[in-house]
């Protein structure tokens, strides 16, 4: 089954579309939304946008893995990773 | 950071008003709900992708009394951040 995938291009359409700016303000537009979550998650804040979800950057320390192939053991390095939650609505909506 | 602080991020680097720029953010997350629930895809480049993954009945156990229950097959949003945003989030740590 072809699913579609919904990218930046998708949604300054629906900006002209339902908003009436112009194609490539609504682009502009997509960018600087997309651009001010970026700058958000750098300074490590946490997001949290109601009835979608939060976006946190959680730290995790170094620790001991191995290489699947190798067995070899190894140092992974402490690093951050950003994670989503979806709100429960937009979960209870997704599971409807 | 909240929606309303985005929104007046948004409405500060596009010189709008908070109005406006609540429209666009508004319309961006309902655009992107709506998508998740009809259990789409999303690929924002520069950012990151969000997909559903689906979760098959299982037997579980409540952690507190170790009864046993069945878990309901579910659906959960996916988000995986994109490598330029990962890799600077992690430079900025180290």
């Amino acid at each position: 089954m072809k699913r579609s995938n919904l990218t930046r291009k998708d949604l300054a359409k629906t900006i002209n579309e339902d908003l009436g700016l112009s194609q490539r303000s609504a682009g502009e537009l997509v960018d600087a939304v997309f651009s001010c979550l970026r700058q958000t998650l750098l300074k490590e804040e946490s997001i949290k946008l109601v009835q979608f979800g939060t976006f946190t950057v959680r730290k995790k320390s170094s620790r001991v893995g191995r290489n699947p192939r190798t067995g070899e053991t190894m140092e992974i390095s402490k690093r951050s990773m950003v994670t989503f939650k979806a709100s429960k609505g937009l979960r209870d909506q997704i599971n409807e | 950071m909240n929606k309303s602080e985005l929104i007046e991020a948004v409405a500060h680097e596009m010189n709008m008003t908070p109005r406006e720029a609540s429209d666009v953010v508004s319309t961006i997350l309902d655009s992107m709900s709506e998508t998740l629930v009809e259990g789409d895809t999303i690929e924002i480049r520069g950012f990151g992708s969000f997909v559903i993954k689906k979760y098959d009945s299982y037997l579980g156990r409540n952690p507190k009394t170790g009864e046993k229950i069945k878990v309901p097959p579910k659906r959960l949003p996916f988000f995986k951040v994109g490598k330029e945003l990962r890799e600077r989030v992690n430079a900025k740590s180290n």
